[in-house]
């Protein structure tokens, strides 16, 4: 369980960031666990695919980028299980990682994050790739809960393309389908904090 | 689309699982630029965008560290935002990091010299260091996950196939969690340059890839560790996607000679700091977390 958080103010930065570099081509065998992207086990109750392709400016499909989601569980609360990289197949451990497919594609097993703090439930995510210098960061937001995406802050400053591109659609069959682009006219709106 | 499969280069099979979606025609084309410059002309590339970068922000742009937008590194050109990233508050979620701890990674994954019935080829080394935020804190109990090619350059992966030799006592990846004052200490072995596809005569200078978690999701690093002295510097497009010198030098693992251990490895130190939100940051209650 999460307790209060109490928000303060630590004054000025006293040491520099380390800067980000590319993921590079042969992140694979680094990067890769037994079930990175099984966030919870597949087909088990509550359990959707969330998935998509990841383009570049010209249109075609990232072969060789990550995809990683961090998400609050069903209820809203911020998991805090031990297991990411050791899956145990019943702890909601909140996050997960991709690798996109030869087609650019990306895909979880995970569950629908619940509204957290009275907030909009969105999955935070981060995409690295090879000719990605640093990482970006986005969200994906779910398309229900139209009370909570009219209220929310980033949303509410952006026109309608831009919000399209950070909300996911909800299939027929009760799964979740996002694309991500890292260039171009249907470019993802990236976060800087 | 992830699932483990057998590696299927027969001989060349090991230990460690290569995971790659085998019966898909392998993207090799794309990893050579179309244009192969000289290294001259990539050089003077490099100059002259740190130069414009120096400029934009002296007018008073917000660059970001690395230069998301930096055409020597050719595999970028479409794989850049070409808006500005949008500036907000992070919301609850993004303030905390997946709770990692001592059940995720075995003791021995933070051996690189150990993953196979023989010793490695190269020069033993250990890099050990401490991962901090913006205020000097540490980040503890948090994954760090490292990657490399082997003392020859090569890279334990389909798609890098230049001939330098695999090492069948070297996979190149390992992981471990900080202890609670924010250090972890990897054993590996150095790695060589290698050859890449940006341009005619293109060699990354010897790095070893750092993934690092943060406290909050917002401060998650990919980043490369260099060594000190490295000619190649001002050859590489992908260093110097970091267009400040000083920023660059925040890359370099220190030789430490009082962290070698006599007749056995060479000692460097590379400390990581993860970016904070800027304004305010959000602290668990004493005795929480």
């Amino acid at each position: 369980m999460v307790g209060t958080r109490t928000a303060r103010d630590l004054g000025d930065k006293t040491h520099e960031p380390t800067g980000g570099q590319t993921v590079g081509p042969f992140f694979a065998f680094g990067l890769d666990y037994p079930k990175k992207h099984e966030v919870v086990f597949p087909h088990s109750p509550g359990a959707i695919i969330l998935g998509g392709t990841v383009f570049d400016g010209a249109g075609a499909p990232i072969p060789d980028a990550v995809v990683e989601i961090w998400s609050a569980d069903e209820n809203g609360e911020i998991p805090r299980a031990h297991g990411a990289f050791r899956r145990d197949d019943h702890s909601f451990t909140g996050f997960g990682r991709a690798a996109t497919t030869d087609v650019g594609r990306y895909e979880f097993w995970t569950r629908n994050p619940g509204p957290l703090d009275g907030g909009a439930p969105f999955y935070s995510v981060v995409v690295f790739a090879r000719g990605l210098p640093d990482k970006l960061v986005t969200r994906i937001y779910l398309p229900e809960h139209d009370d909570l995406l009219a209220a929310d802050a980033l949303l509410s400053s952006l026109d309608d393309d831009e919000r399209a591109t950070l909300i996911a659609t909800r299939l027929p069959n009760g799964h979740l389908h996002h694309d991500i682009h890292l260039q171009g006219e249907k470019e993802t709106v990236f976060l800087a904090f | 689309m992830t699932a483990t499969q057998p590696d299927p280069r027969g001989e060349e099979a090991f230990s460690s699982s290569v995971v790659l979606e085998q019966n898909a025609a392998a993207p090799e084309s794309l990893l050579a630029s179309p244009d192969q410059l000289t290294q001259n002309e990539i050089t003077q590339e490099i100059v002259d965008y740190h130069a414009a970068a120096a400029r934009r922000e002296a007018a008073g742009e917000r660059l970001n560290r690395s230069l998301h937008d930096f055409p020597p590194y050719r595999s970028s050109l479409l794989r850049h935002p070409t808006k500005n990233p949008k500036l907000v508050d992070p919301e609850t979620i993004e303030l905390w990091s997946p709770a990692f701890g001592q059940r995720d990674v075995a003791a021995i994954e933070s051996d690189l010299t150990l993953q196979h019935i023989g010793e490695p080829q190269g020069e033993r080394m250990t890099v050990q260091g401490r991962v901090l935020d913006s205020w000097g804190r540490p980040v503890a109990n948090q994954l760090v996950e490292i990657w490399q090619a082997n003392a020859a350059g090569r890279y334990i992966h389909q798609r890098d196939q230049h001939p330098a030799p695999l090492d069948p006592n070297f996979t190149g990846a390992g992981r471990t969690v900080t202890d609670d004052d924010g250090f972890y200490k990897f054993t590996t072995i150095k790695p060589g340059a290698y050859p890449w596809k940006n341009h005619v005569n293109a060699w990354r200078p010897a790095h070893i890839h750092f993934s690092i978690f943060g406290s909050g999701f917002t401060q998650r690093l990919v980043t490369q560790m260099y060594f000190p002295g490295d000619p190649l510097f001002p050859l590489d497009p992908i260093y110097n996607t970091i267009w400040r010198q000083q920023d660059r030098d925040r890359l370099i693992g220190l030789y430490d000679h009082d962290l070698s251990v006599p007749e056995f490895s060479m000692g460097y130190r590379f400390d990581i700091v993860v970016d904070g939100p800027d304004a305010t940051w959000f602290e668990p209650e004493e005795g929480e977390h």
